[in-house]
């Protein structure tokens, strides 16, 4: 039984003078454990897609499933991190990797350890009691991956959570979310316009086209590289391959956008 | 050897900044005595009319007179305590009416021309209406000083508001954190710079209120005094007052910056 599914789901936005279809017939099904990336030109309503899955959004058309059962508002099993860390600047480490619990009535000091361990395993647990801006975009997104995982959420959604940081930063930090998200048997979905970021994480593929977003393609990531953290994942021959053969269907969704 | 140029080259810095400091107070102090010195000669010379102006040796002899029989303490206590309610009534009003701006879009639609209005409006032309309404007593005093304040704040609390960055608000919507809590949470605390910055603001204007409402009801006060020295022609008076308020505003201001710098310590 998929933990996920989206069935026919579509998004139109609306204003005076046009009425814009940003997703149509998005129709996927997501198994416990899986690591799904969205690849994509921008454009093409990939992070619509996830503020749909996350609750925040509900889609004009269509239905999107957990557990079978209809999300209509943000599910306490579907955690979302963001382009950015997006740290609240005015509470210290401690507070805001604790702010899920809070809203989440789960408040606990059991909960609350729970989040302090997370942040041990990442090694920031020194940083408890600073502020966000004595901390570095690597740091602080890593501590936003613990103020995600502190409430014990199945399905994480990723929003290019890497784009904003360096490149080196981003591929240490590649291996760290990977690793960690597959020690807790995390599911995931990872929206990004990064092909080789969406080859090293991730178990599936799926390309969007743009104007409407519409389902183009679906890639099985090899075993191979599955099997691999990020960084020796980038290094192996399939990878080459794979990015290839990747690489010639967006150029195929770019042709299709031209005519 | 490089390293005792480089402290070499920093202390030579280092003082050139302390050298820069002192000038600048030097130069303020000079100002300031040069100010009194001349008001004082000219006053003494008849170069400007005694009458008029006064000088500072009498209004510190005023000062001196006033303060030991205990009526300018009395004056002072009861002008600054109106302000003060003033402009922390009036700001917190003016935050509280911004939140509920920003609680319903549509009442922030219907009452965006009335505040418009409101604001452009010379507050101080409603004191006669005020006295009548609450009559001629400390509370129309106070509500002149809300009033001059509170609608300004409104509309730079609300422009705050508005300007968070929405993603801050989807973190915890993301959480399933309801309206309420992205108040508390987010907009609230994102936006406390801003109404510091206008408690700023506000510090002036309730001034304004305050001695404006003095002017016409109160038997007590500073505006009172100057107000009453007028009338008896008696202007030492009127500029001991002044002086007075320049120094108490200043303070209550100064007083507001290091409640900002506390506050905002650790946003970059």
């Amino acid at each position: 039984m998929a933990f996920l599914q989206l069935k026919s789901v579509g998004q139109t936005y609306f204003s005076k003078t046009s009425a814009t279809t940003a997703l149509e017939d998005i129709t996927l099904s997501v198994n416990e454990g899986e690591f799904i990336s969205i690849l994509g030109p921008s454009g093409c309503g990939k992070s619509t897609l996830l503020s749909i899955i996350a609750g925040l959004l509900l889609p004009t058309v269509g239905s999107v499933m957990v557990n079978n059962q209809r999300i209509t508002q943000p599910h306490p099993k579907i955690g979302y991190m963001l382009q950015q860390d997006y740290l609240f600047p005015w509470k210290t480490i401690e507070d805001n990797i604790t702010i899920g619990l809070k809203l989440r009535n789960q408040y606990s000091f059991e909960h609350i350890q729970g989040a302090f361990t997370l942040l041990k395993e990442i090694g920031l647990d020194h940083t408890r009691s600073k502020y966000p801006s004595e901390l570095s975009g690597g740091m602080r997104q890593r501590v936003a991956l613990v103020r995600t995982l502190a409430t014990h959420p199945k399905m994480l959604l990723l929003d290019e959570p890497f784009s904003a940081l360096d490149y080196q930063t981003k591929l240490k930090l590649e291996d760290l979310v990977s690793s960690t998200l597959k020690e807790h048997g995390k599911t995931a979905i990872l929206v990004t316009h990064d092909i080789g970021e969406a080859i090293a994480m991730s178990d599936t593929v799926i390309l969007l086209s743009s104007n409407p977003g519409r389902i183009f393609r679906t890639f099985k990531i090899p075993e191979t590289l599955r099997a691999l953290l990020p960084f020796e994942a980038r290094q192996h021959p399939d990878f080459s391959a794979t990015f290839q053969q990747i690489w010639e269907e967006l150029e195929h969704i770019e042709q299709n956008d031209n005519e | 050897m490089n390293k005792t140029i480089m402290n070499e080259k920093h202390r030579e810095y280092l003082q050139s900044l302390k050298k820069e400091k002192r000038n600048i107070r030097f130069v303020q102090l000079l100002i300031f005595i040069s100010f009194f010195l001349l008001w004082e000669i000219s006053s003494v010379k008849g170069w400007i009319n005694p009458l008029l102006f006064s000088s500072p040796t009498k209004i510190w002899t005023l000062f001196l007179e006033k303060a030991s029989d205990g009526s300018l303490y009395l004056h002072v206590i009861f002008t600054l305590g109106e302000t003060v309610l003033g402009f922390i009534l009036g700001t917190l009003l003016g935050t509280l009416l911004a939140a509920l701006l920003w609680w319903s879009p549509f009442l922030s639609k219907v009452l965006d021309p009335y505040l418009v209005v409101l604001n452009a409006m010379p507050k101080v032309a409603l004191g006669p209406i005020l006295i009548v309404a609450i009559g001629p007593n400390f509370g129309s005093i106070i509500a002149m000083g809300i009033l001059i304040s509170i609608i300004i704040t409104t509309l730079v609390v609300y422009t705050a508001f508005q300007n968070v960055d929405a993603n801050y608000v989807k973190v915890i919507r993301s959480f399933g954190g309801n309206k309420k809590q992205c108040f508390k949470e987010v907009i609230l605390p994102a936006c406390f710079p801003n109404i510091i910055s206008s408690l700023k603001v506000n510090v002036g204007l309730s001034w304004v209120g305050v001695i404006v409402g003095e002017f016409l009801v109160s038997k007590q006060g500073l505006g009172y005094m100057i107000i009453y020295g007028f009338q008896v022609f008696n202007f030492t008076l009127v500029l001991m007052s002044l002086l007075i308020i320049a120094i108490m505003a200043t303070v209550m201001y100064q007083g507001v910056e290091l409640l900002e710098r506390k506050l905002i310590k650790h946003r970059s």
